[in-house]
C-alpha cells in the first residue's frame, strides 16, 4: 500500500507518448521522486515511428527521453524484450492458433508493466509505477484502493487494466484519470508544460505489428494453413488460408463469393482450430446469452455469490449488463440482453458503476441460435 | 558527486580549455596561403609536432581526424583498400574480438560489402591476443591478409595488448598492424615509433582535450585509401579544413597527459587499487575483470562483474546516490546488451549482464573512492534482489 505521508519513489514508464509524459510530470509535480523509463519492448527496434504505431521504436525512446529531460528527471531505457516476446507476443500468436482473439495491451499490463517492471522497481527501491493510463485510483474511507473509469469516459482504458489484482492495484499510480481530464487537455498541458510529445498523434495499433497488418503477421508465424468455410449446416462456402486469420463476429474479407440465401450479410460464428474450420452465419446466430471465463482475476474481495454488473467485452466497447457468479474460480456470466462480438480468449472485465471488479478470460460462450 | 567514467569522456583540462577559448577567437584557414592562413598552419603544425612527441612519432606521421572512431575508419577501411588494391588476394582481415565498436564495426562492414574475410584472433580470459595466436592465423596464408587490427588497451576490462610482440609477427610477414590506442594514451607509454605499428588511433577527449578531434599515427610508408575526399589536407589521406582550436587544445592536453603519465599512474592507479580493495571488501562475491596484475591493465580501469545483478539496475542505483559509472557494455537506443569483450573471454552470458566499469582520471579523489565504498554494498544487494529480467 502506497503511503500518503511522504513523497513517493515512482518508475514512470514513459513510451514516448504524450499521455504518459505528462502523467510523468504530474507526478513529479506532485512533488513525488519519479525517474523515467523507457521499456525497450522489440529486440529489433525500427529507427523510426511509422503510421500510429505505439511504443517501439527509436524515435519514440528518443521522444520519451526528451520529455524526461524537459521534466527534469533520470531517464533511462530497460530492455524487457524477453520478457515481451514470452509473455506477449508468443501468447498472442498462440491464442490466434488456437482459434482465441487475445488482447495484448491488456497482457502487457498484467505481465509485462505491472509485473516484470513493477518487480523489477519494488526491488530497487521504489514505491510505485506511474503510467500514462486513463483510470482512476480511488482510495476509499476504509483506506482500500479501488480501480475506477477515467472521468473522460471517451479514454477510460480501466478495461485494459481489468486484469491487475490488490497487490499491483497497491503500487501503480495513474495520474491522468485522477482529474477531470480530457485528451485535448492533456494535449494543451503537454503543450505548457513544453513537452514535445504535445502534437504526437494516438497510437491505436498493436505495437508489436509495425504495419498494423495482423494477418500478415499471423501468417509469417503460423503459415499458411487451407481450410474450409462453412455454414451453419456444414456447407462448404468458400476456402481460407488459416483460420487463425479471423475473428467471431467479423463480417469483412471472407471472401465468400455466392450471397446469403436470405440476401443478408454473414459473419464469422466459430473458429475450429482443430478441423481447421471456419463457420460463418447471419447477425442473429452471433448472439450470446452466457458464457464462462476462466483465470479471474480481483481488484479486491471477489465475489461471494450471484451479483448483477455491468460487463466490458472490448477495448472500446460499451457496456451491458449481466449476472455473474463465480463457481470453482470459473466465472458463470448471463447476459440480460443478448450480446454480438463475443468471443473466447477476449477478456469481460465487470463493473459495479464505474468500479472495476475484476476480470476474466472468455472461455465458451452459449448462443441464442442451436448449432454452434 | 564521484565521476567514475573518465573512460567515456574526461574533464578537459583547464589548459586545454585556454587554448582552446584563445584559438576560437583567431580567424585563419590553415590552408590559406595568407597572413592569417599561416598563423592558422602555424598553431597547426607545432600542435602536431608537440602531439608527435608525446606520442614518439615524426611529426607527418600525425594525420588529424575528427576523432577515434573516424580513425580507426580511416586505419581499417584505407589499409585495407590500399592492400587490396595493391594485390586482390589480400582480403583477409585479422582483429582481436574484444576491439571497440569503431574497429569492429568497421572490420565487419568490410566483410558485408566489401569481400573481407575476417578472423577473430584468440584472446585468454584476460582479453589478450598471444603473439603465437597471431601467427597461427597469419601462417594459415601469409599471402591473402590484408591487415591486422588490435588494441592498445581495452576499454572496459583496461588489458593492455603485447603490442610490440605483435607487430614483430605482422613485420616478418610485412603486414600493417593498427592499433586503437585511445585508452592508452596517457594512461600507458605509448611510443608510436617504438611499437612497430603501421598505424595507431588516438582521441583528443580521452585526454583532457576537446570532442571531436583524433589523430591516426600513421607510418610514411603506408597511403591508405581516403574515406574522406576533399581538399587533400593531412597527406591527401584525410580531407577537410582542420579545426584549429581543437588541434591546438588536444596537442596540449596530450603534451601534459603524456608529462603527467608517471604521476598518473602512481597516483591514479593508487585510487583504483584502494576502490578495487573497498569494492571487494563490501562485496566479497565480485569478480574483477581483465588482469589482475597491474602492469597488465591500465592504471585508472576497475571492471567488475557482480553474479545475480542487472547492470543497468546498478548504475540506475549508483547514479541515483551521484556515482556515475558504465556498465562498460556498447548501447543501442539505450539498451544494454551483454560485452562482446566479456563474451569473447569466455564470460558466462547472464554473468555478463552484471558489470559495472570505474573508470578513474585526472580529477579522481579520494573522496569519490569512499563514495564507491561506502554504496557499493546496498547497491549490489538491492540489485540481487531484483534480479535479472
Amino acid at each position: 500500500m502506497l503511503p500518503a505521508d511522504r513523497p513517493l519513489r515512482v518508475l514512470a514508464a514513459m513510451s514516448g507518448g504524450v499521455d504518459s509524459a505528462v502523467a510523468a510530470a504530474r507526478a513529479a509535480e506532485a512533488g513525488h521522486d519519479v525517474t523515467g523509463v523507457h521499456l525497450a519492448l522489440s529486440a529489433n527496434p525500427q529507427s523510426f515511428r511509422t503510421g500510429a504505431r505505439g511504443c517501439c521504436t527509436i524515435e519514440d525512446s528518443r521522444d520519451a527521453r526528451r520529455a524526461a529531460d524537459v521534466i527534469g528527471i533520470p531517464f533511462y531505457v530497460w530492455d524487457l524484450a524477453d520478457r515481451f516476446r514470452e509473455d506477449v507476443v508468443e501468447d498472442f500468436v498462440a491464442e490466434y492458433e488456437a482459434g482465441r482473439t487475445p488482447n495484448p495491451c491488456l497482457r502487457c499490463n498484467e505481465k509485462i508493466k505491472f509485473a516484470a517492471l513493477l518487480d523489477k522497481a519494488l526491488a530497487l527501491g521504489f514505491d510505485a509505477v506511474c503510467t500514462g493510463h486513463y483510470a482512476q485510483v480511488i482510495l476509499t474511507e476504509s483506506g482500500e484502493r479501488e480501480l475506477h473509469r477515467a472521468s473522460d469516459m471517451a479514454k477510460d482504458q480501466s478495461y485494459v487494466l481489468g486484469v491487475l489484482d490488490d497487490r499491483q492495484l497497491a503500487h501503480a499510480m495513474f495520474p491522468l484519470g485522477d482529474t477531470e481530464t480530457t485528451k485535448e487537455e492533456i494535449r494543451a498541458e503537454a503543450e505548457r508544460r513544453g513537452l514535445a510529445v504535445a502534437k504526437k498523434p494516438d497510437s491505436h495499433d498493436i505495437c508489436f505489428i509495425a504495419d498494423g497488418d495482423t494477418q500478415g503477421f499471423l501468417a509469417a508465424r503460423l503459415g499458411k494453413s487451407e481450410g474450409d468455410i462453412v455454414d451453419e449446416q456444414g456447407t462448404k462456402l468458400g476456402t481460407h488460408e488459416g483460420a487463425y486469420g479471423y475473428t467471431i463476429g467479423q463480417r469483412k474479407g471472407l471472401r465468400i463469393g455466392t450471397p446469403a440465401a436470405d440476401g443478408k450479410p454473414r459473419y464469422v460464428l466459430d473458429i475450429s482450430p482443430v478441423n481447421n474450420t471456419v463457420t460463418v452465419g447471419p447477425a442473429t446466430s452471433l448472439d450470446v446469452t452466457s458464457l464462462t471465463a476462466i483465470k479471474p482475476r480481483w481488484c479486491g474481495t471477489p465475489p461471494s455469490g450471484p451479483g448483477t454488473y455491468t460487463a466490458q467485452l472490448r477495448a472500446h466497447g460499451g457496456e451491458t449488463e449481466v449476472t455473474a457468479d463465480l463457481l470453482n474460480n470459473e466465472l458463470h456470466v448471463h447476459f440480460t440482453e443478448p450480446a454480438r462480438g463475443v468471443a473466447p480468449g477476449q477478456a469481460i472485465v465487470l463493473y459495479d458503476g464505474t468500479r472495476v471488479v475484476g476480470s476474466a478470460t472468455i472461455a465458451t460462450t452459449e448462443r441464442v441460435a442451436a448449432g454452434v | 558527486m564521484a565521476y567514475l567514467d573518465h573512460a567515456a569522456t574526461t574533464p578537459m583540462l583547464p589548459e586545454a580549455v585556454e587554448v582552446m577559448t584563445a584559438q576560437l577567437a583567431v580567424t585563419g584557414n590553415a590552408s590559406s596561403l595568407h597572413a592569417a592562413g599561416r598563423r592558422a598552419r602555424r598553431t597547426v603544425e607545432e600542435s602536431r609536432e608537440a602531439l608527435a612527441e608525446s606520442l614518439g612519432a615524426r611529426p607527418s606521421e600525425v594525420v588529424f581526424t575528427s576523432g577515434g572512431t573516424e580513425a580507426d575508419n580511416l586505419a581499417v577501411k584505407g589499409l585495407y583498400w590500399a592492400r587490396r588494391a595493391a594485390d586482390p588476394a589480400r582480403t583477409r582481415v585479422l582483429a582481436s574480438p574484444v576491439e571497440h565498436h569503431a574497429v569492429l564495426d568497421a572490420v565487419h562492414w568490410l566483410a558485408e560489402h566489401e569481400g573481407a574475410t575476417v578472423e577473430y584472433l584468440p584472446v585468454d580470459a584476460h582479453g589478450r591476443v598471444h603473439a603465437d595466436a597471431l601467427r597461427d592465423a597469419i601462417e594459415r596464408n601469409p599471402h591473402d591478409v590484408a591487415l591486422a587490427t588490435v588494441m592498445w588497451a581495452n576499454n572496459e576490462i583496461g588489458t593492455i595488448q603485447p603490442v610490440r610482440e605483435l607487430a614483430d609477427v605482422t613485420a616478418e610477414f610485412a603486414i600493417p598492424l593498427h592499433a586503437d590506442a585511445v585508452q592508452a594514451y596517457g594512461q600507458v607509454p605509448v611510443d608510436f615509433a617504438a611499437s612497430g605499428l603501421a598505424a595507431m588511433t588516438v582521441s583528443g577527449h580521452k585526454v583532457g582535450g576537446p570532442y571531436g578531434i583524433g589523430a591516426l599515427l600513421l607510418g610514411r610508408e603506408h597511403t591508405p585509401v581516403p574515406v574522406l575526399h576533399g581538399g587533400g589536407q593531412e597527406r591527401h589521406v584525410r580531407s577537410g579544413t582542420l579545426d584549429v582550436p581543437a588541434v591546438a587544445a588536444f596537442a596540449t592536453a596530450g603534451r601534459i597527459a603524456a608529462e603527467q603519465r608517471d604521476w598518473f599512474a602512481r597516483e591514479i592507479g593508487g585510487l583504483r587499487d584502494a576502490l578495487v580493495t573497498a569494492v571487494r571488501a563490501a562485496v566479497p562475491e565480485a569478480i574483477l575483470g581483465g588482469d589482475p596484475a597491474s602492469a597488465g591493465r591500465l592504471p585508472a580501469n576497475a571492471h567488475f562483474t557482480f553474479p545475480g545483478c542487472e547492470g543497468d539496475s546498478l548504475l540506475l542505483l549508483l547514479d541515483a546516490q551521484g556515482i556515475e559509472c558504465s556498465t562498460g557494455s556498447a548501447c543501442t537506443a539505450g539498451v544494454a546488451q551483454p560485452s562482446h569483450v566479456l563474451l569473447a573471454t569466455g564470460t558466462d552470458p547472464d554473468l555478463a549482464r552484471g558489470t559495472l566499469r570505474f573508470s578513474l582520471g585526472h580529477t579522481s579523489t579520494k573522496a569519490d573512492v569512499e563514495a564507491v565504498a561506502q554504496a557499493i554494498g546496498p547497491v549490489v544487494e538491492r540489485a540481487r534482489s531484483a534480479g535479472l529480467s
